[in-house]
């Protein structure tokens, strides 16, 4: 019993990274912009998120500087894709390549400093809940706030106009031109917001999961969100389920090198998140082919009313 | 009121405007930087430079640079001209030196020497190329995005070499350090002009040349083309697409094997940390710059390779972080993505109430 609350807890503080990421990329994609610069804006965000936390003493200003530190990379590679018409995929791949550079040039004086971090909620009446107390004890704020944005993407993207505009944009940009939808701003709108969420994945890890600033500390966690958005169809309810997913695979090697059981060897062990990765894709690829309608139509292809 | 992109009557930069136009921003974003970090930018443009070609020596270190860099550059290139995205060749690498590492390690010495030199080559190709297959047999089978599985192959990568080296294959006399034993003398690649230039750099310019051919005039480079530019013509022409790609991703891998072979034959001459440093994602800048040309791959490997070198050099005459470099190559290719466009398209602002129907 313990074992297992010991793995459901990791597996839910490993996994609000991802799922913010594959959160941000799914919105940016159901506006049909595919956003590959997503592990170059995490680690600009966590370095960020890390130093505005650091310097103005609180965590709050540390979420806005992550953001806004990740949110102007997401506005170049939304120049470029919306109204330059360029590849998306060498924009976003130039972004990842920048943000890394710039994160590492950067952040080398950070390197091993300390500062905030969300410190985890127990030892307070929560750890009395029965069942779930233990369970909660070790989770943060930030973590469990990110949960939420699931519903309430759901809702925006089901149930508002907003979402209905965002969902014609990714689909068939033409006609929603037409219709009204103005494709330039919603696309930006998008791609920005999948990039604010890319910074607070980062925030997530120097703030929360391991606090402090790493050269490439992300470690390809940008890149399994956007594999996740494929493994979700593009629903955030699936996105979730993916980062949980990473989040249990993580959990898994915590639990084998704490206990000292080795049924796998260790270095298989950090090899399973890319792996799995590339199997849950080849499954949802294989299984779910004949699902129509689950990719965005115009996803990766400019928009422009005269062509 | 909205930005407008659109058609110019004159298409075409000069060159020299169009230089201009890439170097300028990436010259000023990386002065910016180092404004930031408080040092003089001109001063460290000019450190830069000189590590890059101040002497004989530093030069021909830009020439041992752009070895891998070629070779990453033109693996990421024969892809990218089927729209292939092989963004994998650091793990493609890595494997070519794994493989290059295990024969020098455990068969060169009970082979004659002359034959040492052509089956490491081998051994490199065949490392990247096996490293390549999978994705791109789930591509060639079910269009699983190859962008993604390749990437995901580049930590797989890492984590086996680093296994190797710090486990199985660490070298018993090493005193804890992370590293095989050294290759015997017959597994070196031969170096040349008293400098670190070895055989790897004919073998990339060979390749560069072979790529040149075979892409432009032969009937294989024919299909490869048509396939990328119309997948649509390619199944009318009945081109056997799925098989072109598992063929030229493993051709891709292959190339960025002998790039991995090359570092641990030519450089390290041992399997050790310091293999993976980012040649493979290089080899997309590389790539696109060249604008896929085969032949211009050599020569973009050199500016980038100088870019690197200067970087070093930087970091170990001013102690600024190497990795200026990085963020100089990011920001070249967004400047030449947006070159690009502006050679044939220009921004105009327009009020709404000038649109047209």
């Amino acid at each position: 019993m313990d074992d297992l609350i010991f793995i459901v807890a990791i597996t839910l503080k490993s996994s609000p990274a991802v799922l913010l990421a594959s959160l941000g990329e799914l919105i940016s994609e159901r506006g049909g912009i595919l956003n590959l610069g997503v592990e170059g804006m995490m680690l600009v965000g966590a370095l960020a998120g890390f130093v505005t936390a650091r310097q103005s003493a609180s965590l709050a200003l540390g979420l806005c500087g992550a953001m806004a530190a990740a949110g102007l990379l997401a506005l170049l590679h939304a120049f470029l894709c919306v109204h330059l018409r360029a590849d998306q995929v060498i924009s976003g791949l130039a972004v990842t390549i920048l943000g890394t550079g710039l994160s590492s040039f950067l952040g080398r004086p950070f390197i091993g400093q300390t500062g905030l971090h969300f410190s985890s909620i127990g030892g307070t009446w929560i750890d009395g809940l029965p069942l779930i107390g233990p369970l909660l004890a070790q989770q943060n704020l930030f973590g469990l706030l990110c949960l939420a944005a699931v519903p309430a993407l759901m809702y925006l993207l089901g149930r508002t106009w907003l979402g209905l505009y965002i969902r014609a944009a990714g689909q068939d940009p033409a006609a929603a031109d037409a219709a009204g939808v103005p494709v330039a701003a919603i696309r930006y709108g998008c791609t920005l917001f999948g990039g604010c969420m890319a910074g607070l994945a980062g925030a997530y890890l120097s703030l929360a999961y391991t606090p402090g600033w790493k050269e490439g500390m992300t470690g390809g966690q940008g890149w399994i969100a956007i594999a996740m958005v494929i493994f979700a169809t593009w629903h955030p309810l699936r996105a979730l389920l993916g980062a949980l997913l990473f989040g249990l695979l993580n959990a898994l090697q915590f639990y084998f090198q704490a206990t000292g059981i080795e049924l796998i060897p260790a270095y298989i062990l950090h090899m399973l998140p890319y792996l799995l990765t590339v199997g849950v894709l080849v499954l949802v690829t294989v299984l779910e082919k004949p699902v129509l309608g689950s990719v965005p139509g115009a996803l990766g292809k400019p928009f422009s009313r005269e062509e | 009121m909205r930005l407008k992109l659109e058609k110019k009557a004159h298409s075409g930069l000069r060159i020299v405007p169009l230089t201009l136009m890439i170097a300028a921003p990436v010259l000023l974003a990386g002065a910016v930087l180092f404004e930031a970090v408080g040092a003089d930018p001109l001063a460290a443009y000019a450190v830069m430079l000189q590590g890059a070609l101040g002497n004989w020596f530093n030069c021909s270190e830009v020439l041992v640079k752009a070895i891998p860099l070629m070779l990453t550059g033109l693996a990421v290139a024969v892809a990218a001209r089927m729209q292939l995205w092989n963004i994998g060749c650091e793990g493609q690498l890595v494997c070519g030196g794994i493989f290059a590492a295990g024969f020098a390690l455990y068969a060169a010495d009970a082979l004659p020497a002359p034959a040492v030199i052509p089956i490491l080559i081998l051994a490199g190709f065949a490392g990247g190329a096996l490293w390549a297959l999978i994705p791109a047999l789930l591509k060639a089978r079910w269009n699983v995005n190859e962008i993604i599985s390749t990437l995901m192959f580049n930590y797989v990568a890492v984590i086996l070499m680093q296994h190797l080296y710090f486990g199985p294959w660490r070298d018993p006399m090493g005193r804890g350090f992370p590293g095989t034993a050294m290759f015997v003398r017959s597994a070196w690649l031969p170096r040349f002009f008293h400098t670190r230039i070895h055989l790897g750099l004919f073998i990339a310019l060979g390749a560069a040349l072979l790529l040149y051919y075979s892409l432009g005039h032969t009937t294989w480079g024919y299909r490869v083309t048509v396939i990328g530019l119309s997948p649509q013509a390619a199944r009318y022409a009945n081109f056997d697409a799925g098989r072109q790609q598992i063929a030229v991703l493993l051709i891709s891998g292959g190339l960025a094997g002998l790039a991995g072979m090359g570092e641990v034959c030519g450089i390290h001459l041992r399997l050790q940390q310091g293999l993976a440093v980012g040649y493979g994602y290089d080899g997309i800048i590389v790539a696109f710059l060249a604008y896929l040309n085969p032949l211009a791959v050599p020569l973009v490997a050199l500016l980038l390779a100088g870019l690197i070198v200067g970087g070093e050099q930087l970091q170990a005459v001013a102690h600024l972080p190497a990795s200026i470099s990085m963020v100089l190559e990011g920001c070249l290719l967004l400047a030449i993505l947006a070159a690009t466009v502006f050679s044939t398209h220009r921004l105009r602002i327009v009020r709404d109430d000038e649109e047209g129907p």
